[in-house]
């Protein structure tokens, strides 16, 4: 007949109670606004995220647009500006490297290439995951258990020295970069869609769709995609930094791109060996690093705190 | 007249949230004498579990409470933590609705029953335990010894709600607060649940208000009962007064949108047309107004004030209408 | 419990299985042999090597007898390091990896639970935001920015601490290392408590707790501890393999004679059994570590237990 009435929560935030509470002729009203909508609204007030992604935004546009407009470019040496502080006058605000290269020009290439290997990796890492993970649980059985057993194995496989390994014997193709970063993190969500996929199964919408004759593949883009794809948002979010923070850690042993090319990891690494003499070549990358990071996580967070299914 | 275990006086309470101010319980009067069965019956959203958690102060942090609430001349709303551990457990117990949930998955029955027993009365281990096997016994569970170091999730939900029975009652305190504690169980569990409850009140003499969204649960137990409409009370009485002369709309469609065995099975099952209100929202006048048969222009802005169905024969019961004398348009209306 | 702990026992063996032969059939897929060095060798000379290390047997047979070996521990010699196995750098190199990261754990433990516990009571407010801010600092500066820092102001400006070096293990040479190692776990622990014991908070069984007049600490220790800890114990296990295995990085900027400095250069020389003998030996520690978390994790929920 009833719902359960709202549930109180001592010692949390409260917002559950404003969900039960709205019934009655807002209800009409309520119906039109779906969870993205719903999602969006919550977002927008959280205000962690939401400067977190316009921060995240300029950044991107600056590391997009900003080499373009800029007079320097990242790989030539100009030898008679080696490693000049940086000045708000002459032209090389945040200053020049070693080889009297732009220092803004090759952290905005850096973050360019960073979070295109942060993003390439985690589409990578997401792509195996979620086809492992949804194929498991949806097909059941022994199937689901075979390829569980599989990620479990390989959870136990020391998975960076294995990078390391491949990137010293195969060589450090960009490519290869991308595929081995990528394939370290996909078993996590392999899990998680795994999981989410065998609840949805079971809900009543789907067998409620089975029973009006909708066939498998339909019911797979129309009930479990929408439902995964939150989780999948969140995922790549907060993927995207441990990625780039990787990459970072492989640049520092000297397994990451190749010069002149250069990464936010590379650019921090080169800073860690002049650091007595000219600390901005460290502390420049190093801020733009921690900043993306920084955004990646409150955004991430933030998402999950918008899609919660909790709250529901 | 025996003074009351229980006043609260205008309680109102409040949440703040994004969306606007809820006004989810207002200005509430209610008293409870010792060993008296009291029952609050309203739909979800109607406040009525808020009502039960304010008077604990297990409000969430956006909740704020205005008016008195009294037990034994001692205030507890807004009073100090330390005062409000003191009572609660001890002296005024709670029962929640979902018994899977309100147990903790992690510790051991025998844990979460004898934690009280510790806290509040200071036993040593041996006989809080032996306390615990007979609080486990009275509330009529088989192999109360092996139970005891059991987990919940062993346990069926009937069984667990009588261990969330016994955890209430273990204390021995004067009031249970019991929440819909049979809406997650079985229509079966549920008498025997409610059964339980009124053997356990005639044996320790505790008096209980039992909040509910079922009438006929009600009717198997209580003393009192108090109907709650958008957070107001609109109506109560004694069970026979609300039941056989309820004397407010709501209470009489709430009656007849029972289904009963000897009605015509042809007609539609009688419904109380409309929606709750938005407790965000809520209109000028009787909250409803919009959905009553009998309303008449006056109740559209004015606030009906919860008085003495008969002024001047005080009987107890009380209604918040405007409409004078007996109802009865729904059963012309619905008559087999 | 103990058919539990059997069964978890008995499905890590096909897993190191697996790790062995992954590791050995990677490292043998790759062009070059661990003799393909600088020093161009007289063709005799190279098969000589070869046939005394058994490389120019058929790879299934190496394989197998690879295989054999380690089973009965012994990671076969050094390619590089002629005269020594690979056992004895492993001898040498793992009490400091050890010793570092089992300070570093610790470290991470007894300071990152208590400040994230710390947040979730407050939460909301400045003093969840201010800690969480902070951690996520420690999380986003990987440790190779923070050591060097660190370096420069305590070895080089202050000269409060050796700037390197083991040192045999004595704590002034221990400190630096240890920290630096320590914080980015220490954030992620810290936060990782706040998020669970936030979420564990709200569960309606501690509000049952509360129901019952039971003090915030009682609430707090007694209900709340045990359910948010389970994220942290199934962090905590490859996590504790990454502390020790994960200071590669520190090793090298601190000149520590750890092992990970002999796999980067195994891995950099084909020295075939190093390498696969210290991924073998992550491996290892791995599921050892995945099977004390799991154990742990069913001490905590018993609903785990009796499946």
């Amino acid at each position: 007949m009833s719902t359960p009435p709202p549930r109180s929560r001592p010692l949390a935030h409260a917002t559950a109670v404003t969900e039960a509470a709205l019934t009655g002729a807002d209800r009409e009203a309520l119906a039109g606004r779906s969870l993205w909508q719903d999602a969006w609204r919550r977002l927008r007030r959280n205000r962690a995220a939401m400067a977190s992604l316009i921060l995240l935004g300029l950044i991107v546009l600056a590391a997009i647009f900003g080499p373009m407009i800029s007079p320097y470019d990242y790989y030539t040496p100009q030898w008679t500006l080696l490693n000049q502080w940086p000045t708000l006058a002459g032209g090389h605000i945040l200053g020049t490297d070693n080889l009297g290269r732009d220092e803004l020009v090759r952290v905005l290439w850096g973050c360019r290439i960073s979070l295109m290997i942060g993003l390439v990796a985690s589409v990578v890492s997401l792509s195996i995951g979620v086809l492992w993970g949804t194929t498991a649980g949806y097909v059941g059985g022994w199937v689901d258990s075979l390829m569980m057993r599989i990620v479990d194995i390989l959870y136990s496989v020391p998975f960076i020295p294995f990078v390391i390994v491949l990137l010293v014997l195969f060589g450090r193709e960009l490519i290869l970069i991308f595929v081995a970063i990528g394939a370290v993190s996909w078993l996590d969500i392999a899990r998680i869609v795994r999981g989410q996929t065998l609840t949805l199964k079971k809900r009543e919408f789907v067998e409620a769709a089975r029973a009006s004759g909708v066939g498998g593949f339909a019911i797979i883009r129309r009930h479990l995609i929408p439902n995964l794809l939150g989780i999948v948002v969140i995922y790549i979010t907060l993927t995207i930094p441990s990625l780039i923070l990787f990459e970072a850690f492989l640049s520092f042993l000297g397994l990451g791109v190749q010069a002149p090319m250069t990464s936010l990891g590379v650019l921090v690494s080169d800073g860690v060996a002049d650091l007595q003499s000219f600390p901005y070549l460290l502390i420049v990358p190093s801020a733009f690093l921690a900043v993306i990071i920084y955004c990646f996580n409150y955004l991430g967070d933030g998402l999950r705190d918008a899609l919660d299914p909790k709250d529901r | 007249m025996t003074e009351p275990l229980l006043q609260v006086r205008d309680l109102n309470v409040r949440f703040t949230t994004h969306d606007g101010t809820v006004q989810a319980v207002t200005a509430v009067d209610l008293d409870v004498a010792p060993g008296e069965f009291t029952g609050i019956v309203g739909e979800s959203g109607s406040g009525k579990s808020q009502f039960l958690l304010s008077l604990l102060g297990l409000l969430a942090n956006n909740g704020s409470t205005t008016g008195s609430v009294r037990y034994r001349h001692q205030e507890l709303l807004n009073a100090k933590e330390s005062v409000l551990q003191q009572i609660r457990g001890r002296r005024i117990g709670m029962v929640f609705q979902d018994p899977m949930t309100a147990l903790n998955p992690h510790l051991s029955i025998g844990r979460q029953l004898t934690e009280g027993l510790r806290h509040h009365l200071k036993l040593n281990r041996r006989d809080a335990t032996r306390r615990a096997i007979d609080m486990l016994k009275a509330v009529q569970l088989t192999d109360a010894e092996r139970r005891l170091s059991q987990y919940p999730h062993e346990l069926s939900g009937g069984m667990r709600q009588r261990v969330t029975i016994a955890m209430a009652l273990i204390c021995e305190p004067d009031l249970i607060l019991a929440d819909e504690p049979t809406t997650a169980l079985d229509v079966t569990v549920q008498a025997q649940i409610l059964g339980l409850l009124r053997e356990l009140r005639s044996r320790f003499g505790t008096a209980v208000i039992l909040v509910t969204h079922d009438l006929g649960v009600l009717a198997q137990v209580a003393d009192r009962v108090a109907v709650m409409y958008a957070g107001r009370i609109v109506e109560a009485g004694t069970l026979d007064d609300v039941f056989y002369r309820p004397r407010h709309p709501y209470t009489e469609g709430l009656q007849h949108a029972i289904p009963r065995l000897d009605r015509d099975r042809t007609q539609r099952l009688p419904t109380i047309p409309g929606a709750p209100p938005d407790l965000s929202r809520l209109p000028p006048g009787c909250a409803f107004a919009p959905r009553c048969a009998y309303r008449m222009s006056r109740c559209e802005t004015e606030i009906p004030p919860l008085d003495l169905v008969d002024p001047g024969v005080e009987s107890g019961h009380r209604k918040a209408c405007f409409h004078q004398g007996a109802l009865g348009k729904l059963a012309t209306e619905h008559k087999a | 419990m103990l058919r539990y702990s059997l069964r978890r026992l008995l499905s890590a063996i096909p897993t190191l299985l697996v790790v062995i032969t992954l590791s050995f059939a990677l490292l043998h897929a790759a062009p070059g042999g661990p003799f393909d060095s600088e020093k161009v060798l007289p063709p005799q000379i190279k098969q000589n090597i070869e046939h005394a290390y058994h490389l120019d047997e058929p790879l299934p047979e190496q394989y197998l007898r690879y295989l054999g070996q380690v089973l009965q521990g012994d990671f076969g010699p050094s390619y590089q390091y002629r005269d020594t196995t690979v056992n004895d750098l492993i001898a040498q190199g793992l009490p400091v990896d050890v010793t570092i990261g089992g300070w570093a754990l610790l470290l991470s433990l007894l300071i990152g639970l208590p400040i994230g516990i710390f947040a979730a009571l407050r939460q909301n407010t400045a003093l969840d935001y201010g800690p969480m801010a902070a951690a996520m600092l420690g999380i986003s500066l990987p440790s190779f920015i923070v050591a060097p820092v660190m370096i420069l102001i305590f070895a080089v400006h202050l000269h409060w601490l050796p700037a390197g070096d083991w040192g045999g293990g004595s704590p002034s040479h221990l400190v630096m290392p240890v920290l630096a190692l320590a914080a980015p776990y220490t954030a992620y622990i810290a936060r990782l408590m706040r998020g669970s014991m936030v979420e564990t908070l709200s569960s309606p069984y501690i509000r049952t707790a509360r129901a019952k007049g039971l003090p915030l600490r009682t609430v707090i220790w007694a209900h709340a501890f045990k359910p948010a800890m389970m994220p942290l114990v199934s962090f905590l296990g490859p996590a504790s393999v990454g502390i020790i295995s994960g200071s590669i990085v520190i090793e090298t900027i601190f000149s520590l004679p750890g092992i990970g400095r002999y796999f980067v250069d195994g891995a950099l020389n084909r020295d075939y059994t190093v390498v696969l003998g210290i991924t073998i030996l992550y491996g290892i520690a791995i599921i050892v570590a995945n099977l004390i978390a799991d154990l742990v994790y069913a001490l905590l929920d018993p609903r785990i237990r009796y499946q």
